[in-house]
């Protein structure tokens, strides 16, 4: 069935080069089709390890008469043809059509018309609706958290099982058995391919966007030499984030989310110094801040907030970096609006890290005593105990107060906590330099 | 990885050139398939060359001659900036514009800091 295939230009005398690339070839067509094929397939088959097998056998099929008669025009309609094809022969034999087709003429409320044509109708209408139940199902809370991201990034990121373990360092039967695994779980637990009861949405969808963003953040922590496959977890991350957006244009915490990543992917180039290690926001060459991202974040959170609901805690996250984004130069920066974000943050999705970025922003904003004061409930926090960031900010606040003694013995808490050699030392730079002061101002003060 | 789809049409004469209804909304619907897969990052439309100038250096000195340049073979028509994971998958997407007989959209990769050798990266920064 070619449909006007394109011509490749390979020379009689280079054939291998022009399998390869013809190769490669339709593996990017794969890469670009196969979320909406798997997503049209389960829509049939009901059953998400069927759709993509019934996938990867048009994909066979694909790789043997394109190498033939090249690629097609519509690549994505000759996948789903076949596919298509395919899964009606699978329900042909088996021995539940009848009780399919009857269940088919149900939910599509039409009569007297054959199989063929039942499908085809429902497969034209959703086609949008399809992609998004199956990011639903893939995100689905019956799952355990690591199993949604593998079948995300396998179903939507189109990405090899080799490629997911090699991305999140596991061994890659590891990683196929996880994804075996959650197929298992969808079909036992009869998860069904639709879209949320309204319910359950917000739940639902907090599931889908926690995916994302794990995947985003793992991505963001590797960048800096590793992996290639690691760095373009945040990409792939980014990429589903703006289709959802898409998808679900009405609802601002998508847009958030998709804001947040844009904005914190814009640093990538800045993050990481010369020698591996991480670079403070304070201290990053912002020359080195992609433009393009910050923009698309930027307007990204503009989406959001022309919504009219208000902001969610991933838009509000996104609102604080759009802050740094603004700034030119660490001074510029609006640390008053800054802790006024964190303010609302720290109503929406209280936790004690939060609170911490507050008092900082808050010290930045009005003085270290404003800052300090936002700390002092911290001090019993039992979760941040040995987090070295409390003691170090808090050393911080009490030496721009002038209270050198307790800033030093702070700092001190502070390096007997920090696991960074790096970190380590500059705490310890930072106390010598409180112990010096204090030692300037009190006579009787000799080390 | 990021790549620039540079559209180079086949304009014999700019002075009358003039997109048709059709070909307008067939090229907006396939600027809004790369944007609901997610993969678009920015695009332009470029006025025409006529209107353009050309800064051309020799000799220490910059030269600057307007528009239009009728000796220029290709002229630039606009771009696209796009994500993909492989310059296949940026081709895939290029084959599918729906491009004017005798177009042709150049493909190319954006460089990131991190394919620079270690030396220009350092006098980058």
């Amino acid at each position: 069935m070619a449909i006007g295939a394109r011509e490749s230009s390979g020379r009689a005398d280079s054939r291998m080069a022009t399998d390869a690339r013809e190769k490669s070839a339709i593996e990017a067509v794969w890469r670009i089709e196969s979320p909406a094929l798997i997503a049209g397939l389960t829509r049939i088959v009901r059953d998400v390890a069927v759709a993509e097998d019934l996938a990867q056998d048009a994909l066979v099929i694909a790789l043997e008469q394109w190498a033939e008669s090249g690629v097609p025009e519509n690549p994505g309609a000759w996948l789903m043809a076949t596919a298509k094809h395919r899964a009606i022969d699978l329900l042909r034999r088996g021995a539940r059509l009848q009780q399919k087709q009857e269940q088919l003429a149900r939910e599509l409320q039409l009569q007297g018309e054959t199989i063929e044509e039942q499908l085809e109708a429902s497969i034209e209408e959703q086609l949008g609706d399809d992609l998004l139940c199956l990011i639903f199902m893939c995100c689905h809370p019956v799952l355990p958290e690591q199993a949604r991201v593998a079948l995300t990034l396998r179903l939507l990121g189109g990405l090899q099982t080799e490629e997911i373990a090699r991305a999140f360092l596991v061994p890659e039967s590891t990683l196929a058995q996880r994804i075996v695994r959650a197929k298992r779980t969808l079909t036992e637990a009869k998860v069904p391919f639709a879209l949320p009861e309204v319910g359950e949405l917000g739940q639902r969808l907090s599931s889908v966007l926690a995916v994302l963003y794990l995947i985003f953040n793992e991505g963001y922590t590797a960048s800096g030499g590793e992996d290639w496959v690691r760095a373009e977890l945040c990409e792939e991350a980014l990429r589903l984030g703006r289709i959802l957006a898409g998808l679900l244009s009405q609802v601002p915490e998508v847009h958030g989310l998709v804001a947040l990543m844009e904005i914190q992917a814009s640093r990538l180039k800045a993050r990481v110094g010369a020698d591996g290690e991480p670079v403070l926001l304070s201290d990053q060459d912002r020359g080195r801040w992609d433009r393009l991202l910050i923009a698309r974040g930027l307007a990204a959170l503009q989406r959001a907030e022309k919504l009219g609901e208000g902001f969610g805690p991933y838009a509000l996250q996104a609102a604080i970096a759009a802050c740094h984004a603004r700034a030119a130069t660490p001074q510029e920066t609006d640390w008053v609006r800054i802790a006024a974000l964190y303010e609302a943050l720290a109503q929406l999705s209280p936790s004690p890290v939060v609170e911490l970025n507050r008092a900082v922003a808050l010290a930045s904003a009005f003085g270290p005593a404003a800052g300090l004061q936002a700390l002092d409930p911290l001090i019993e926090e039992h979760s941040l105990q040995s987090y070295h960031l409390l003691p170090s900010v808090r050393g911080e606040m009490l030496a721009r107060l002038g209270r050198f003694e307790e800033a030093q013995s702070e700092l001190q808490r502070a390096v007997s906590l920090a696991g960074n050699n790096r970190v380590r030392q500059l705490l310890l730079d930072r106390a010598a330099a409180c112990a010096w002061e204090a030692g300037r101002e009190d006579p009787t003060f000799r080390s | 990885m990021r790549f620039m789809m540079i559209m180079i049409p086949n304009i014999p004469d700019e002075a009358d050139w003039g997109p048709s209804p059709e070909a307008v909304s067939a090229m907006s619907r396939y600027n809004e398939e790369l944007a609901k897969a997610g993969i678009l990052l920015g695009l332009d439309g470029l006025h025409p060359a006529g209107k353009g100038a050309r800064v051309s250096f020799s000799g220490g000195k910059a030269n600057v001659t307007d528009g239009p340049f009728t000796e220029a073979k290709e002229l630039i028509g606009g771009y696209w900036l796009i994500q993909a994971k492989s310059k296949q998958e940026a081709v895939e997407w290029a084959s599918r514009c729906p491009a004017a007989e005798g177009d042709t959209i150049e493909v190319r990769q954006i460089y990131e800091m991190s394919d620079y050798p270690a030396e220009v990266q350092a006098a980058a920064s």
